[in-house]
């Protein structure tokens, strides 16, 4: 009965070595939002000026840590087991909050702070990046062979 | 009569702050709530189903990521309030 248990519990440690999609997902993500962030960039530039290009490009950096902080915590965490992993969801929910809290505070107190560019980026780009990302998971999630590279191979052969 | 009014706004930027911070905690709220049904269903559905522990998670991240959004959008109310 023991050896049962040792086999199960030891089956379920290597399924979640395996499966560790948080850092696809936020690899994905970033690769998005650094082709995007040009863009942004370059209308924070337009719209608010030099103090607004800064402070966009730093909302768009703390974003971006957030996202790879989260990963790293519930993929070490899903390394050890589910209670750690619900520890890590909350408690890096609080630290993460804590970390903003800090940055934003700290880059107040540079010349080129701009509140209002800040504002807009944090909230667009941690919106937009997850939409754009949730749109391909949850097709690959419910449908795995309507992901977009194999639905444009598959039409492909269809035409031919 | 000017150092009333000196003192007056002071305590008004004072209320300020004490309310962004307020706002922000009080934002801070529900997220939290909602990340630990999240996290809690998730565990949930991997104890059940341990073959589809990824999906689970892929899931559970997105999910933690869109409700912590909210926390964010309080975040950027204390930003506001603060520094604007």
């Amino acid at each position: 009965m023991s050896d049962k248990v040792e086999e199960r519990s030891s089956d379920l440690q290597d399924l979640g070595q395996l499966a560790e999609p948080e850092k696809s997902i936020v690899s994905d993500m970033l690769l998005r939002g650094l082709k995007v962030s040009p863009a942004w960039l370059a209308l924070s530039l337009v719209f608010w000026g030099v103090n607004g290009l800064a402070s966009s490009a730093y909302g768009l950096g703390l974003i971006f840590a957030n996202f790879v902080f989260a990963a790293a915590f519930l993929t070490w965490a899903g390394r050890i087991s589910v209670a750690a992993l619900m520890f890590a969801a909350l408690g890096g929910f609080i630290l993460r909050l804590a970390f903003l809290t800090v940055a934003v505070i700290a880059f107040s107190k540079i010349g080129v702070f701009a509140p209002i560019p800040l504002a807009i980026t944090i909230i667009v780009s941690h919106l937009g990046l997850l939409v754009w990302e949730t749109r391909y998971v949850s097709i690959s999630l419910a449908y795995p062979g309507l992901r977009p590279s194999q639905m444009r191979q598959r039409n492909r052969k269809e035409i031919k | 009569m000017i150092d009333l009014l000196a003192q007056a706004d002071n305590a008004l930027d004072g209320l300020k702050a004490v309310g962004a911070g307020l706002g922000y905690g009080l934002a801070a709220i529900g997220p939290g709530v909602g990340i630990g049904l999240v996290v809690g269903n998730a565990i949930t559905a991997m104890a059940r189903q341990p073959e589809s522990a990824g999906m689970v998670r892929t899931t559970m991240f997105l999910g933690i990521a869109f409700t912590e959004a909210l926390a964010l959008i309080g975040f950027v109310v204390f930003i506001l309030l603060n520094f604007a």
